[in-house]
């Protein structure tokens, strides 16, 4: 299991969660293979946003993102490819979403890391809510996130 | 079949779920959303606008000209915005 060849089958991790994103913990445990590559997003202060929200699909959000960590896997030989999402309420600063792949080397890790994260903006079922003064307003999905996704299409 | 909506189709609807039985000649998932419109004023607000609804099918994301014959599951939602 320790040396990332794709004989062996990726280790693939979904999460969906309320709780906090250990990123040590999670990044501890994609160390195989020769690379791992990870991304992780935080919650932004825009525009004045005191709390987002996130809202889910529960069992078809699990689903996607497992197809999406798969696709990956098989894609690039990965050794494992982690995907974890906090829903709920949370606050600028905090870890919104991690996206992680450990392989042989560099190239294919940091590839499918950008692939994973970019497709999880369009395939997985999430929606945020953000609350800016008091009102709260429901986030618009975006066409630059379209495109970021279909480069990989 | 048991509807899903999320999101602000959720919140103008007033229902996170609900169990309907649509007429044989509603065929399509953009058929159902012309059917549901008029069941009430927020379900009218909900659906005005097809061109912003996404759908799943037995949770698999799929065009709203999909036909829904035999569906258990079926979720109407906006554009999605993880991430």
């Amino acid at each position: 299991m320790s040396d990332g060849t794709s004989s062996d089958a990726p280790t693939i991790r979904v999460l969906v969660t309320t709780d906090a994103i250990d990123l040590a913990a999670e990044q501890a445990a994609l160390e195989r293979g020769g690379a791992v590559a990870t991304f992780t997003g935080l919650v932004r202060a825009d525009d004045g946003v005191a709390t987002l929200e996130l809202e889910h699909y529960p069992g078809a959000t699990e689903a996607a993102l497992r197809r999406l960590a798969q696709e990956a896997a098989q894609r690039w030989s990965l050794a494992a490819a982690t995907i974890v999402h906090r829903v709920g309420p949370m606050r600028p600063g905090e870890r919104i979403v991690f996206t992680g792949a450990a392989s042989a080397h560099r190239a294919a890790a940091l590839e499918a890391c950008a692939f994973l994260i970019d497709r999880l903006k369009t395939d997985a079922p999430f929606w945020k809510r953000e609350v800016v003064d008091g009102q709260a307003r429901w986030v618009e999905a975006r066409e630059t996130d379209d495109h970021a996704a279909d480069r990989w299409r | 079949m048991q509807l899903l909506y999320f999101a602000w189709v959720r919140e103008r609807v007033g229902l996170s779920a609900e169990q309907v039985t649509p007429p044989p000649e509603v065929a399509t998932v953009a058929d159902l959303v012309t059917w549901l419109s008029i069941r009430s004023e927020g379900h009218a607000a909900a659906f005005a606008d097809p061109s912003r609804l996404r759908a799943a099918v037995d949770q698999s994301f799929v065009p709203l000209d999909t036909p829904i014959a035999g569906a258990r599951e079926i979720a109407i939602f906006p554009p999605v915005t993880g991430g």
